[in-house]
């Protein structure tokens, strides 16, 4: 089935879906095509290809709402996926906030977002598998105590992404990415560490060279080598940018529509407020061509846009979908996300800290003693409280400079503080990935260790 | 189960014959062994949210994947379409990754050994939908009685039953019938016009509606997520640096899960990079640590009748007295490192790779009456559950995350302590558990393990044990 044709199809299913009793339904299609590689040592681990299509429907009938998936296109298979998403309609409850974006909100933006790039699909097996390999050497190559290796990577996918509603919404997209990976692992006597560096781009020729990321790569791993748990203190902490993009994703569950209206979040009621420092503004763009956060339209058929979440330090906007915004009050800002089925959750486009004036190395020159954080463990973050807990590893900074490795610590304090508390804000934004943030520092957090 | 009855004969009109002819094809390049796993799976959902029942899905999918080994190398390839030619061209695109003749053409599929640990006879994927939307809402009224300081509550009901079957060159056909069934429930409490604190509880497993509505009813994980959110509205900071920590028992033996399991899986050591690699016979807890992963546990969400790649699971002695004994084997780790596999090749569904997993994972039973294991405790911790966990593999380092805990002082249980995660080392940790409790007991079955991209269902137990030092994340 070509593109043409899915699209007639998701026409047909919402036709289908109304005919049959539902009074509005939304159909979502997605196809695509996999591709990845893995070399270890030089050899060939694995190698994977495929293609995949699935449909997604949600139905209402009135304010009660029913949903259906399924990778099944035969006609029976669409004959379930209507019949599904009818009968479950009847099981929830009336929820008077349910409902679809009003038809003025709907739309797509123009322009091209440069989301797909041809060259992915030309590419041949080999150059991919050549192109893993060769990041790999680099590591492997880089210094003699790199000894090992988890491997490395060239990943592909190029897909179609359909969305239709009942209210006139039709819009469909492709899309494409590739990226490259490898995790050399560092040994030196009894310490063993392993890093991984990585690049990733909507298509080939975006991405960085790949001796230059196994090069990265085995600098990170060795710089791990023979860690010290330091003693337990409450210092000044650095957030490299590659972890400073966590505090993102914490900062985006806490901003999230629905976490707002059940107030399970420390921001639900701040709007207008400052609960940053001023030095801190937060944009979610989902119009930024060429990356991973850019969309048309979001999951419910609205364009995607910009929007200031904090701007010097003031909380200005939550991220809604439309039932978000109807339960708010507000209005919603084009970030609705879901799978291909259920309701419509929230999702970000690029979301990312707007870069500041310091480089890097001036952030750490200003640090007499406290902790560099490469690298983040676990699930320690309440967005409820606030409350932070978190694995680390890293470098100690002494006197201003990177002194020696640290692991099998834990970082704390409370998300709140920790906003206020950003006391530097890095020059060196760079995206690998939806989300961004530069290097980032905060006047103090608990270092527990020893 | 004969071939005949299967899903894959009847709706697809797959037969003996085509399987035969479709792993010949996987292994015309020359492969050494080939794999066909096809895999349709039903599943259901149920969302509350503020007392509405806001979501309810269903869906169906379907695929084969097909796996081709040549040495250490493996080629795979997947589709979503069963139909004949879509199944051929798979098998023709895993075949690639060798290249030589084809060394055999012909095969007679037998039917492999596989226990029947859920002997469920209709799946709740199979009932009528009213009965499992009552489920969420009577965790909703349930937890919003408990206390008057709830202010919300969410539940949440999954089901699904997924159908494989595993045909390998080896000659084995396997099928099996998994039914699934969890239910979760978070809870909101607040108190006066202070912040408002969480609790969760959930369970389930490989069994029937009856589950939910005789010994484990939606109530009982209402009102234990309603219970340590409450609970948690007076929690102090907790303590940050090394201290005594105590593990309750069921859901803690998440610890060995991060600590030892995955750093036991065979891939990692094969390739040498665990923190555990060629450790086997080696001190590597106290001697009152025995550990074992078992996947033939009746009803568990852990346990599989067999492995994803056609083996019949079975109870596998991790670390026994203190010593390291084995790893967690699939074919591939197994037959380059010439052992067997241990029935732990599992994957996330057909668009996935094999690799070793843990499926139950615990700690056997001691002798210490858990009352004496706090009262031995001047100064500590008391961890009775926890969010997820994650570890470095190299370096051995593991995180798990406390959502309730108790400060243990004099031996006694006195203050709640906010969530904070605990770090350790896997090799050194649990050389410090200095006394095991006689109360073993399994998780509620929630579990889910993500590795490599790939999630699947898992369980974990233990008994009350004492750590005597292992450093905790806090801020006091």
């Amino acid at each position: 089935m070509n593109g043409d044709c899915l699209g007639e199809l998701a026409r047909g299913v919402v036709q289908r879906a109304l005919a049959a009793g539902a009074t509005d339904a939304e159909c979502t299609i997605a196809e695509g095509d996999e591709f990845s590689a893995n070399v270890r040592m030089k050899e060939i681990e694995s190698i994977k290809e495929a293609g995949s299509r699935a449909a997604g429907l949600r139905i209402l009938i009135g304010r009660k709402t029913g949903s259906s998936y399924t990778s099944d296109f035969s006609s029976e298979g669409i004959a379930l996926l209507l019949k599904s998403a009818i009968e479950l309609a009847e099981v929830t409850t009336e929820d008077p906030h349910a409902g679809l974006p009003d038809p003025d909100e709907l739309g797509s933006i123009e322009g091209d977002l440069r989301l797909y790039s041809p060259d992915v699909e030309q590419l041949e097996t080999p150059v991919r598998i050549e192109t893993a390999r060769r990041a790999e050497a680099a590591a492997l190559e880089a210094d003699p105590r790199i000894v090992n290796s988890e491997g490395a990577s060239f990943d592909s996918h190029v897909g179609r992404h359909i969305f239709a509603n009942s209210r006139g919404f039709f819009g469909e997209y492709r899309a494409s990415y590739c990226s490259v990976a490898v995790a050399p692992v560092a040994k030196d006597g009894d310490s063993m560490e392993r890093d991984h560096w990585y690049t990733l781009a909507r298509g080939f020729s975006g991405l960085e060279p790949p001796e230059s990321v196994g090069r990265t790569a085995a600098q990170r791993a060795l710089r791990r080598l023979h860690p010290v748990k330091v003693e337990t203190q409450r210092v000044p902490v650095v957030f490299e940018s590659t972890v400073a993009r966590s505090l993102l994703d914490n900062l985006f569950e806490a901003v999230h529509g629905m976490s707002i209206y059940r107030h399970e979040s420390f921001l639900a009621g701040k709007l207008g407020e400052k609960v940053a420092s001023d030095s801190l503004t937060v944009v979610d763009d989902g119009t930024l061509p060429g990356l991973f956060g850019a969309q048309p339209f979001d999951d419910e058929g609205v364009p995607s846009r910009r929007t200031v979440v904090i701007d010097r330090g003031v909380l200005k906007s939550y991220l809604l979908n439309s039932y978000a915004a109807r339960k708010l009050g507000m209005k919603t800002t084009g970030n609705a996300s879901r799978g291909l089925t259920g309701n419509a959750g929230i999702g970000h486009g690029n979301f990312f800290v707007e870069a500041g004036v310091q480089t890097p190395e001036s952030i750490l020159a200003g640090v007499s003693n406290g902790f560099y954080v490469t690298e983040l463990m676990g699930f320690g973050v309440n967005v409820v409280t606030g409350d932070y807990s978190r694995g680390a590893a890293g470098l100690w900074i002494r006197g201003g400079e990177l002194a020696f490795p640290v692991s099998e610590v834990t970082i704390a304090g409370n998300l709140k503080d920790m906003l206020l508390g950003l006391d530097a804000i890095g020059s060196d934004l760079e995206f690998r990935g939806a989300t961004a943030a530069p290097t980032l520092k905060i006047g103090e957090m608990t270092v527990a260790g020893k | 189960m004969q071939f005949s009855d299967s899903v894959f004969a009847s709706r697809f009109n797959i037969t003996s014959r085509d399987l035969e002819s479709w792993l010949a094809e996987a292994l015309s390049q020359g492969g050494d062994y080939a794999d066909l796993y096809f895999e349709y799976l039903l599943t259901s959902s149920i969302s509350l949210d503020e007392s509405i029942v806001k979501s309810a899905a269903q869906g169906v999918s379907m695929g084969v994947g097909v796996r081709v080994i040549v040495g250490e190398r493996t080629g795979y390839a997947y589709s979503d379409d069963l139909s004949p030619e879509k199944i051929r061209k798979a098998a023709r695109v895993a075949a690639c990754i060798a290249a030589g003749p084809a060394k055999v053409d012909k095969f007679d599929l037998q039917e492999g050994a596989r226990h029947n640990l859920y002997p469920v006879l209709v799946a709740p994927t199979e009932t009528a939908f009213a009965e499992r939307v009552d489920l969420v809402k009577r965790a909703d009224r349930a937890a919003r009685a408990y206390d008057s300081r709830i202010f919300q509550v969410q539940s949440f009901y999954a089901d699904n039953l997924r159908y494989v079957m595993i045909a390998t060159s080896d000659g084995g056909v396997t099928f099996d019938r998994q039914p699934m069934a969890r239910m979760s429930v978070s809870a909101l409490a607040r108190q006066g016009g202070g912040p408002p604190q969480a609790g969760r509880a959930g369970g389930g497993g490989r069994v029937d509606l009856d589950y939910f509505l005789t010994d484990h009813p939606p109530e009982r994980f209402a009102t234990e997520a309603a219970r340590e959110a409450v609970v948690m509205l007076d929690a102090v900071e907790a303590p940050a640096g090394e201290t005594t920590v105590v593990l309750g028992p069921g859901w803690p033996g998440i610890l060995l899960h991060e600590a030892v399991g995955h750093g036991l899986e065979a891939d990692f050591n094969r390739k040498g990079f665990s923190a555990f690699s060629g450790r086997i016979g080696q001190k590597v807890a106290s001697e009152l640590c025995t550990v074992v992963d078992d996947g033939t546990i009746a009803s568990r969400r852990g346990s599989v009748n067999v492995d994803d790649e056609g083996h019949a699971t079975q109870r596998n002695v991790l670390i026994e007295n203190g010593v390291l004994r084995g790893y967690l084997q699939d074919r591939l780790s197994s037959s380059v490192m010439q052992t067997g596999s241990t029935g732990s090749g599992r994957r996330e569904s057909y668009a996935h790779i094999p690799m070793p997993r843990m499926t139950n994972t615990f700690m056997m039973t001691g002798e210490s009456d858990p009352q004496d294991i706090i009262r031995s405790v001047p100064k500590g911790i008391y961890c009775v559950n926890f969010g997820g966990g994650q570890v470095d593999i190299t370096s051995g380092n593991f995180v798990f995350s406390a959502s309730e805990s108790y400060l243990i002082e004099d031996g006694k249980l006195t203050r709640p302590v906010r969530n904070a995660t605990l770090i350790g080392n896997g090799p050194e940790a649990l050389k410090y558990v200095s006394m095991v409790g006689n109360d073993l007991r399994l998780d509620e079955g929630v579990g889910t393990c993500g590795k490599e991209g790939q999630s699947v269902p898992v369980g974990v137990g233990i008994p009350t044990i004492r750590i005597d030092r292992m450093t905790v994340g806090g801020t006091a």
